[in-house]
């Protein structure tokens, strides 16, 4: 007796998906899908879109549970064999207590955005992806929280992401790059993250902080960064298939996603400020500097994707000649701010060495000499005298991507890019023409920002005085804020290496 | 309303947080001295909008920015102000207000031959 | 002009005989090693063919098994039960 035929992958796929979807016969469109129009996108043919991966739910749960198998072991490795002090520096760990406390809850709010996407798209294709997409961003939630839950149990700073991230002045930036697009129509929220993010910037993301874990001694992250670019290679491949398919369906579309693609370029860059930091100033062990990075993952990839989607029409975002250009000063500008900030942070700062301000000099020739040295310079001398510089006031934050106002004009590093608008009588500030563009285009949705700094004002964040907001961000004062030099975590280290090698003889 | 809402009267309901009235009398001022990038943002207060303008130069300011080396240094009279882009001459018996600080506005200075450590302007 | 596909993959076990069924089949590869990873170049298309790889590993294989070593790709994908193939058309 012959065995049944099999079906193919492809049939198999689309019987599973395509092939479960239905025609209402008693519910209009419009009451089942309420969010599909009122941003202006037309959709003619649902049909067009292409399937970027064909995974269906069986061979999901498989792959994904053996991968889970793979990573969790690694991790108890780590654990059991004290993974922690094969660290290149102490230093090193407040990288990833940045990446726990800013990435990690953005995850979350990716899974929830991503759900609702799954749910309120009438294009079956779209919405099985965007739901498997939910699942990955939860996946990576967790076992980014599972990797780091090990540095807890040893390092200051990790022990209230989820607290901190609805409350902290710098958590702020990433939780209202997510509010922003999880409260915009499905359309938006697929170009923002799923194009935007996913496709155009993922890279500057999450090659630096692996890498990064790689060459510095972090297995622990180098594993699960492993795990999660798997899922993120089909992240990549559905961002792609979203913006063909919604520039192919109808030209009317081009205006609505080409505003979209310049507003989410501009606010993902602001986001990765923080990642540019990270590499040029946080990794004791340095990859390559973030000027570079941007270079070879932006300006040549992007350079040739753009190229791609010129046939529809579509242009290089608005201000990416901005973005290049600062990418010779966000690293140094935000980490100088970290820098007198860090007695209000959730991780320690330092000054950088001799031999690091050198590598500075070598990979930022036109600026670090002539507008970073002499600040670090400065610093150190008050550090030398005892007065260690921490700035007391309170920033003037943007009102967008609500980072302080920290950057400068294109044409002039010297003076700071104020920029500013007026809706219903009152001043709103922004830190660059890319912010503020995005604030004269909705100024209903900005002008309702929860500002860290004004909130502090209003006494909504536990009082008035910066001790009492600090333990309302449940700080641990003198332990997860300040300097590196006199931490916690620095003393904890030193006994570890004096102990290490009391036993090596 | 250019914001893209499902609801049209989006603009309406709209809830602004930072209305002069909810900071308790006060009002929020922002102040930045130019070419002194050391300190990394303009500083925002809150500050009585009946404050004199010479409280703040005279107890803000230094409290501050004192401890920049060219603190001491700066020649008061020789300052250049602008406030939300245009230029003026503080009183500084008169109230921020009627020197034209209102709520939310940005006062800027620059310190004329002063322009940071080693004039790299920070 | 051409345009380049690529398949990232990690430096691992698994992986080793995937990038050996690849570059054994796809004339005029370009092979990158990384920190724990490899990445894979070539102009135009690229395919991973299952009964290659199980040549290779003595046991079934199903194409979706890449999942597990995969970095990154770019170029429009096509996949069947006998094959993952990267292309730009």
């Amino acid at each position: 007796m012959n065995a049944p035929a099999k079906l193919g992958l492809k049939q198999r796929y689309s019987l599973l998906t395509h092939g479960l979807d239905w025609k209402p016969s008693y519910q209009p469109m419009d009451k089942i899908y309420p969010y599909a129009e009122f941003e202006g996108i037309k959709i003619h043919d649902w049909s067009k879109w292409e399937d970027p991966f064909r995974l269906t739910m069986d061979t999901y749960w498989k792959f994904q549970a053996e991968k889970e198998r793979k990573l969790y072991a690694v991790l108890d490795s780590f654990s059991q064999n004290n993974g922690q002090m094969g660290l290149s520096d102490p230093k090193y760990v407040n990288a990833i207590k940045l990446f726990l406390t800013g990435i990690t809850p953005a995850e979350y709010q990716a899974h929830r955005g991503f759900a609702h996407v799954g749910r309120q798209l009438p294009g079956v294709g779209p919405r099985v992806a965007a739901q498997m997409q939910s699942l990955d961003e939860l996946r990576h939630a967790q076992t980014q929280i599972h990797t780091l839950s090990h540095y807890n149990k040893f390092f200051d700073g990790f022990h209230e992401f989820t607290h901190q991230h609805d409350r902290v002045w710098y958590l702020s930036v990433p939780k209202s790059f997510f509010d922003d697009a999880r409260t915009s129509g499905p359309f938006e929220y697929f170009i923002a993250i799923g194009f935007a993010f996913e496709y155009v910037l993922t890279n500057l993301l999450f090659v630096p902080f692996m890498s990064g874990a790689a060459y510095n001694g972090d297995l622990a992250t180098v594993t699960f960064g492993f795990s999660a670019q798997s899922d993120e290679s089909r992240h990549m491949t559905l961002g792609i298939e979203v913006i063909k398919f919604l520039l192919e369906q109808d030209p009317g579309n081009l205006p609505i996603v080409q505003k979209w693609v310049d507003k989410w370029f501009w606010r993902g860059h602001r986001v990765l400020g923080l990642v540019a930091m990270m590499m040029d100033y946080m990794l004791p062990k340095k990859i390559m500097s973030w000027r570079e990075a941007w270079e070879i993952y932006f300006t040549e990839a992007g350079g040739s994707l753009f190229q791609d989607l010129a046939r529809y029409g579509l242009k290089v975002p608005k201000y990416a000649d901005v973005a290049t250009a600062e990418a010779d000063h966000i690293s140094h500008q935000n980490w100088l701010t970290f820098y007198q900030a860090c007695h209000a942070a959730g991780f320690h700062t330092w000054l950088p060495t001799d031999e690091e301000m050198g590598w500075l000099s070598e990979k930022y020739p036109t600026t670090f000499d002539k507008y970073y040295r002499p600040r670090i310079e400065l610093f150190r001398e008050m550090e030398k005298d005892g007065k260690r510089f921490y700035n007391n006031a309170l920033p003037q934050l943007c009102s967008v991507c609500q980072i302080p106002m920290v950057y400068t004009e294109k044409d002039d590093p010297g003076t700071i890019s104020f920029r500013s608008s007026e809706y219903k009588g009152d001043k709103y500030h922004t830190c660059s023409d890319g912010c503020k563009d995005i604030f004269d285009n909705e100024p209903e949705k900005y002008s309702q920002a929860w500002l860290p700094v004004h909130q502090i004002f209003q006494g909504n964040c536990g009082g008035a005085t910066i001790e009492e907001v600090l333990k309302w961000y449940k700080l641990n004062l003198g332990a997860d804020n300040l300097d590196q030099a006199g931490s916690p975590d620095q003393k904890m280290w030193d006994e570890w290496m004096a102990a290490r090698s009391r036993v090596a003889g | 309303m250019s914001v893209v809402a499902i609801d049209k009267n989006y603009a309406d309901k709209v809830v602004i947080r930072d209305r002069v009235e909810n900071f308790h009398g006060n009002q929020v001022v922002y102040v930045h001295w130019e070419d002194h990038l050391m300190f990394h943002a303009a500083m925002a207060f809150p500050l009585p909008p009946a404050m004199p303008f010479g409280a703040l130069v005279q107890e803000v300011l230094p409290t501050y920015y004192g401890m920049h080396p060219d603190f001491a240094q700066i020649d008061w009279s020789a300052v250049r102000w602008t406030v939300d882009g245009a230029q003026f001459t503080p009183a500084l018996d008169k109230s921020l207000k009627d020197n034209g600080v209102g709520h939310k506005s940005l006062i800027r200075f620059w310190t004329p031959g002063l322009d940071g450590y080693k004039h790299s302007r920070s | 002009m051409p345009r380049i596909v690529s398949i990232t993959l990690q430096n691992t076990d698994d992986a080793r005989p995937i990038i050996e069924a690849i570059t054994a089949d796809n004339a005029d590869c370009t092979v990158h090693s990384y920190p724990g990873i490899v990445k894979i170049d070539r102009d135009d298309s690229l395919t991973v063919r299952r009964s290659s790889v199980e040549q290779r590993i003595g046991r079934d294989w199903d194409p979706q098994e890449l999942h597990l070593s995969m970095v990154s790709m770019a170029g429009n994908l096509d996949e069947d039960d006998d094959y993952f193939n990267l292309s730009w058309s």
